[in-house]
């Protein structure tokens, strides 16, 4: 039905999409638990109040992204993890200890509430890192080099300051009067940050990679692809600026910052993808040396066609039922 | 090498085993979950909704717990078994995917709106979400089951150079095994869920709770155990029939028959002892077993030494299996006494309603258990036929994952004595609660003391 090479290419954009998509949507997430502040009870309470109905559905989009690496790229999975085996335990743990303090911090006793705060601003924290420092090893092509750790420890801080930068643009979003303007200055902080981190790997990335810096400077690519790093800049530029004028009466263009942190997120991610296509262990296996039979892709490509667009629709549905600032979140 | 498979083994035994508990009730527990939501919306009476809210909160530590550690599941495969997915991941990948598309992602979806969103929708989508999220666990169990089975009765594939591929994928789902298992951890599931509503609800009378609702959840509770006991005893004996089929050295192990014999007696207690191939102390009934597995109390059935070197360690098999069926008969006896008690009317007792608290727990055991003989029961194989356990090994360096088996370790016990704590918290505050007054139909009620513990 499907034939072979281009089911290879189906699923690595599958996955890079809900690879974009897990970043986006549990950036914020986590970015909220990274700004979790310790003291202030009723601020902490809101801001959890406005991921609680959704990040369990956020962290299925890894368990998909990685399930689809496992599935179609099988070989890719086990060399990938293998190189990563400490970081993806770190990850792991600190995404469990995360996941149960939020739901602990409501009902356990009350005394017990500072400690699962701190659990769940460290888990959400550590989980960001170890996903930074994953990806700065991918990039690095798995090296065991001084240099190779150093860059993978700046690209950890470099995802935290992201994912702490796209949560501050939600909560200017869903939250209202000194917790917006609380998160107004945490998004100036982190998108600087933010901004500079990204601007780190792009320079690091071509020069350490040959392969990519040939795809980036290659004429006339570079010109079709100029306009990626460019629009990049302008929206952080446009960002900056705009959060100056937040909050602004009636609170117009709330809603700005976030949408921007969601493009940016996109072109980078697009950049990166760019750079190591066709290769899904950099330097060392392309998709279709990795790919899973056609028999098996082409069984589960059904499925996906029918149920993904189901996925994103009920997905939408919960975002529209939630709408709006944030409310006090209860269990009935 | 031998040490990164020793200590892999426990890591993935450990993750699973820490897995499987919370599953076991969410799957179950979601489904009572309707059901109360249910009758609140056809009657209208607050104690409906009072049981409801009660336990989607146990419903969702539970849940959480269930997720987080089933994340870890999905990277252990590539990390600690890399020949696994080599060998069969052309069939357990599909099977993995569906369950994520769509199974995870339904319940993941509306599981917001079931927790939080009773306000911001009608009630009938509320129900319904509900209703998706249960349907969503138990399609989730169907997946993975599915696989599971597949694992110990492969069927509808073709090996080519060491690799499988699949031929038919409704003889890959729908494998010998299958249906049996499915329907076995299903019920296992009711079983666990109804023991622990009728534990804490139990437990809840015990420290004078008089409301109406931890009396009518444990009513619900029993009812359901009483019926869902005998059919697990049923569906465990044609499970048990299915696997002499097609895998007989389990079988073996699982009775300690250590010879071919003819008109076998049911061990109730023994020692197995590998060494000398014999059992010690035992305690039998003639011929049961024959008969059990045959029908025929003179029936033959096959012993360990028609499978010299591949069979399964006996003693954990022997053990297990008995514990497992120890915890059924015992559930059975403890629902009928009780429900019937109930039926005439008579309060229950306090010494019984101190038993229903200690069993809260009782399906855990009997699931924990159940798992141990199918998976230990199929060794030496991880797939039976294709690869060995042996063979699926990483080779990370033993030093690595001894580190995060530790961390894994440390983890669990932690949250296991939060997940207990929290929960007999929630009891007692329960406890403490007055009744809310009649005029609370409406769905918006909030009464002070409810309101702090509902926060986020
Ligand atoms: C009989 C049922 C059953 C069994 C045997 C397993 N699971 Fe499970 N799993 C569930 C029943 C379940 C569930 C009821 O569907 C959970 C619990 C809470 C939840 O959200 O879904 C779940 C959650 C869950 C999640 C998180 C889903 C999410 O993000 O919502 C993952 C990734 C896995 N499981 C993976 C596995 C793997 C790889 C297993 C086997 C090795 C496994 N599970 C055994
Ligand atoms: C959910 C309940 C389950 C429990 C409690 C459980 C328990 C166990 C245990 C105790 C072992 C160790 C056996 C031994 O090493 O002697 C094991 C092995 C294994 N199981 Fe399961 N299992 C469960 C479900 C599954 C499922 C659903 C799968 C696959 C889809 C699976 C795949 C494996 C694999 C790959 C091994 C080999 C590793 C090993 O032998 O240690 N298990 N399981
Ligand atoms: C009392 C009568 C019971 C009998 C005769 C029975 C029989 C069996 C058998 C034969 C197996 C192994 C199947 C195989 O691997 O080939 C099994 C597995 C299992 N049992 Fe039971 N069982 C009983 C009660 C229970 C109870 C009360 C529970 C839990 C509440 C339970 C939970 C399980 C689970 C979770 C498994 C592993 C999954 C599976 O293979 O189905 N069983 N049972």
């Amino acid at each position: 039905m499907f034939e072979a090479n281009s089911l290879a290419v189906i699923f690595v954009a599958l996955m890079g999409f809900s690879v974009l998509l897990y970043a986006v949507l549990d950036g914020f997430d986590l970015g909220i638990g990274i700004l979790l502040p310790l003291e202030q009870k009723d601020d902490s309470d809101t801001m959890i109040a406005s991921i609680g109905p959704f990040w369990d559905a956020n962290e299925t989009w890894l368990v998909l992204a990685i399930g689809l690496l496992l599935i179609a790229f099988p070989s890719a999975h086990s060399h990938i993890f293998k190189e990563l085996y400490l970081p993806t335990a770190v990850l792991l743990i600190s995404l469990v200890l995360r996941g149960v303090a939020f739901d602990f911090r409501a009902k356990a006793a009350f005394s017990h509430k500072p400690t699962w705060n701190k659990v769940f601003k460290a888990g959400s924290l550590l989980a960001a890192m170890s996903q930074g420092y994953m990806l700065g090893m991918y990039v690095m092509g798995f090296e065991s080099t001084l240099s190779a750790y150093v860059f993978s420890l700046l690209s950890a801080f470099g995802v935290a300051a992201a994912y702490a930068y796209i949560g501050a643009c939600w909560l200017i979003m869903k939250t209202e009067g000194a917790l917006q303007i609380q998160a107004v200055s945490w998004a100036k902080k982190t998108g600087l940050i933010c901004f500079l981190g990204v601007v780190a790997v792009s320079t690091v990335n071509p020069l350490i990679n040959p392969d990519v810096f040939t795809k980036w400077f290659a004429w006339p690519t570079t010109l079709y692809i100029l306009p990626l790093p460019a629009l990049c800049f302008a929206l952080f530029v446009y960002s900056q600026m705009h959060l100056k004028h937040l909050p602004a009466l009636n609170d117009k263009g709330c809603w700005r910052p976030f949408v921007g942190a969601v493009i940016i997120f996109t072109l980078c991610f697009f950049g990166l993808a760019f750079s190591f296509f066709p290769y899904i262990v950099p330097g060392k296996l392309t998709i279709w040396q990795s790919a899973a039979a056609p028999e098996s892709l082409s069984f589960i490509l059904w499925g996906a066609i029918v149920v993904v667009p189901v996925i994103i629709s009920y997905t939408v549905f919960s975002y529209w039922v939630f709408w709006g600032k944030v409310r006090e979140l209860r269990y009935h | 090498m031998f040490e990164t498979l020793m200590l892999s083994r426990i890591q993935f035994a450990a993750n699973i085993s820490f897995h499987i508990l919370f599953p076991t009730i969410t799957i179950a527990l979601s489904w009572f979950l309707f059901f109360f939501k249910l009758r609140f919306d056809q009657t209208g009476e607050p104690v409906w909704m009072r049981a409801y809210r009660f336990w989607v909160k146990i419903f969702a530590i539970t849940f959480a717990i269930g997720v987080v550690s089933g994340i870890t599941m999905s990277f252990q495969f590539g990390t600690n078994w890399p020949k696994f997915m080599e060998t069969v991941g052309n069939i357990a990948g599909p099977l993995l995917g569906y369950e994520v598309l769509t199974a995870f992602f339904l319940e993941a979806g509306f599981l917001g709106i079931m927790l939080f969103g009773m306000k911001r929708v009608s009630a009938r989508v509320h129900t319904l979400s509900t209703l998706i999220v249960a349907i969503g666990t138990t399609l989730s169990a169907f997946w993975i089951l599915a696989l599971n089975s597949w694992m110990q009765t492969p069927q509808g594939h073709v090996m080519r150079d060491g690799v499988a591929f699949p031929v038919d994928w409704l003889a890959i789902i729908f494998n010998p095994s299958f249906p049996y298992r499915l329907s076995h951890m299903v019920v296992a599931s009711g079983l666990t869920a109804a023991f622990l509503v009728a534990g804490i609800s139990a437990y809840r009378l015990l420290k004078g709770d008089d409301k109406q609702a931890p009396k009518l959840t444990l009513k619900i509770a029993l009812t359901v155990a009483m019926f869902l006991t005998p059919l697990q005893i049923f569906i465990g004996d044609m499970h048990g029939l299915n696997t002499l089929a097609h895998q007989p050295q389990k079988i073996a192990a699982m009775e300690g028959v250590w010879h071919t014999e003819k008109g076998a007696p049911l061990l109730l207690f023994a020692i197995p002892d590998e060494k000398q191939k014999t059992n010690h102390l035992e305690i039998a009934i003639p011929n049961m077993a024959s008969f059990i597995l045959t029908h025929d109390f003179q029936g033959e059935i096959k012993g360990l030494n028609e499978f010299e070197g591949n069979h399964p360690p006996v003693a954990p098999v022997f053990y297990a299996f008995r514990i497992m069926v120890g915890v059924g008969m015992l559930m059975l006896f403890v629902a009928w006494f009780s429900r019937i008690q109930l039926w005439r009317n008579n309060p229950i007792p306090r010494w019984l309603l101190k038993i229903l608290v200690a069993m809260s727990f009782s399906g855990w055991l009997a699931t924990l258990a159940g798992w141990y003989v199918t998976e230990i029961g199929r060794q030496p194989w991880l797939v039976t036929g294709i690869l060995t356990v042996k063979d699926a090994a990483t080779d990370i360096a033993p030093g690595n994952v001894a580190l995060s088996l530790t961390l894994y370790l440390i983890l669990y016990a932690v949250l296991m004595v939060a997940y207990l704590h929290t929960i007999f918290t929630m009891a007692n505050r329960a406890v403490e609660i007055e009744e809310i007054t009649d005029d609370e139909k409406v769905k918006s009620v909030t009464h002070r003391a409810l309101k702090e513990n509902n926060y986020v």
